[in-house]
């Protein structure tokens, strides 16, 4: 239990230490981010697709 | 000045350039030619089965790509004295970062599976069973890895990549026709015209040609070994002439299996092995030892990049140069890895044809991201001075990365969907 509490606490540290982005944001470099984050979400939503056509044929 | 004074100076000051390169080789050559992993053999030997010498110049024109992806890191790396995900956490914050080392973890395991099936395969066509090949190479790379010092793993990874070219010897071995490899092999030419599986042979080479571990290893290597921002010429040097070490290995084996294996249907490297050594023993040989040893390298390099990543994250010490005791959870991680990855093959009926479908699927996550992370990090003035990509190599790389992001992702749909671009 104490070993997961301080694997918690480790992550929370994480999150504050790099809480903000360093690099300057840019319109580019929040263009690029926009357009990663719709990417993923594309690719997400065809895995998601892909698992559950897999599992109806199953 | 007479002449041989000059011949002399001439000589030291060339010796002296030798003699720095040689000190400061080994990240952009280790990478390189780590890349011609397990799953990369099986790619050329495909294509060297299915095309035979037509598809050779299409891997030149590889060289510049692994070349102008990778030299990036090192300045990032030599400048920010950062790992990629350090970086990543830093630049971008917490969401991104998360994003990235989740992805790393689990591209790496998945693709170190794929490494001890290339491994076991290999060796099992000497008759070693694939238990005691797991626990061969589990037992040498932790070997290698907990003696301490980054310059001797690091020496004996090259020693590696030297038998990585044991594919030269089997090339000659096979008499190929120059003039033929010259007249099919050197002029652009797509054989039959692009069908959906010439397309999916040509995204399958770049595919394996830039992959994500590649990132973030050679940052942290570069970081680990110490270079500063005056060793980045000799580091770039490095890259390229590891770029173009790692496109000869690939013709060298398109010229054995397109020699040999021309028309003959091949799944994977072991296969192929086992079907050349019925033509020549000592080539199908030579084949099966550059599998193991390309799965032997690309397993190093993948585990080290998690460990060194997650090191870099969670605050542990993670240098190659620290002590088990210093380190304790940058080594556990380490070995975690590499026996959960190679417990893997060993286990009756596990997916591993579904494993491979799924490295290449969620790699097409995790490599478009680093490549952008990559470019927008090179162009962060106040971070990297007059290291920052010029308009130039912005030009370049992005139009490389831009190229490699849509080819991956079509690789990836149609590995997802494999009917989808008939």
């Amino acid at each position: 239990m104490r070993t997961i509490n301080q694997f918690f606490s480790k992550i929370r540290e994480i999150n504050q230490r790099y809480a903000k982005p360093t690099v300057e944001m840019s319109r580019g470099v929040k263009f690029s981010l926009a357009v990663l984050r719709v990417y993923l979400f594309l690719l997400v939503v065809l895995m998601v697709y892909k698992f559950i056509t897999v599992i109806n044929v199953v | 000045m007479d002449f041989f004074s000059l011949l002399y100076y001439r000589f030291k000051k060339v010796w002296k350039a030798v003699r720095l390169y040689l000190v400061i080789a080994g990240p952009g050559l280790v990478v390189m030619i780590a890349d011609n992993d397990a799953g990369g053999i099986t790619t050329y030997a495909a294509t060297g089965a299915k095309y035979g010498y037509h598809l050779i110049w299409f891997l030149l024109l590889l060289i510049p790509v692994a070349y102008y992806v990778q030299e990036m890191t090192v300045r990032l790396g030599a400048v920010t004295k950062r790992g990629h995900a350090e970086a990543i956490f830093e630049s971008f914050g917490a969401f991104w970062g998360w994003f990235s080392l989740l992805d790393l973890m689990i591209v790496d395991w998945l693709t170190l599976v794929t490494e001890f099936v290339g491994m076991t395969a290999a060796l099992s066509i000497f008759g070693v069973p694939a238990w005691l090949t797991v626990i061969l190479v589990v037992l040498l790379m932790s070997i290698i890895v907990l003696n301490g010092r980054y310059w001797t793993w690091e020496k004996i990874a090259l020693g590696f990549c030297l038998l990585n070219l044991i594919y030269i010897p089997a090339a000659f071995m096979v008499n190929p026709s120059i003039a033929d490899i010259a007249n099919h092999g050197l002029i652009p030419n797509l054989p039959g015209g692009l069908t959906n599986e010439l397309f999916f042979l040509l995204m399958a080479n770049i595919g394996t040609t830039i992959a994500p571990w590649m990132l973030f290893f050679q940052q942290s290597s570069v970081v680990d070994k110490g270079l500063q921002e005056k060793d980045i010429k000799m580091g770039k040097i490095d890259t390229f002439i590891g770029a173009i070490i790692t496109v000869a290995i690939a013709i060298f084996i398109v010229i054995v299996t397109g020699t040999l294996l021309n028309g003959a249907p091949i799944d994977d490297a072991a296969t192929a092995a086992k079907l050349l050594m019925k033509t020549n023993h000592y080539v199908g040989a030579f084949m099966a030892v550059g599998l193991f040893d390309a799965g032997l390298l690309g397993a190093i390099c993948i585990s080290l990049a998690s460990s060194w990543a997650f090191g870099e994250i969670f605050g542990w010490a993670h240098s190659l140069n620290t002590k088990v005791k210093e380190a304790p959870w940058f080594y556990i991680s380490f070995i975690f890895t590499l026996i959960t990855a190679g417990v893997v093959p060993l286990i009756p009926g596990a997916p591993l044809v579904l494993i491979t479908l799924f490295v290449q699927v969620v790699a097409v996550t995790l490599l478009p991201a680093a490549l952008v992370f990559l470019i927008l990090l090179l162009n962060d003035k106040k971070t990297m001075g007059e290291y920052a990509n010029t308009r130039f190599q912005n030009i370049i790389s992005s139009v490389i990365v831009g190229s490699i992001i849509i080819l991956s992702t079509m690789y990836g749909v149609s590995a997802l969907f494999p009917n989808i671009f008939q």
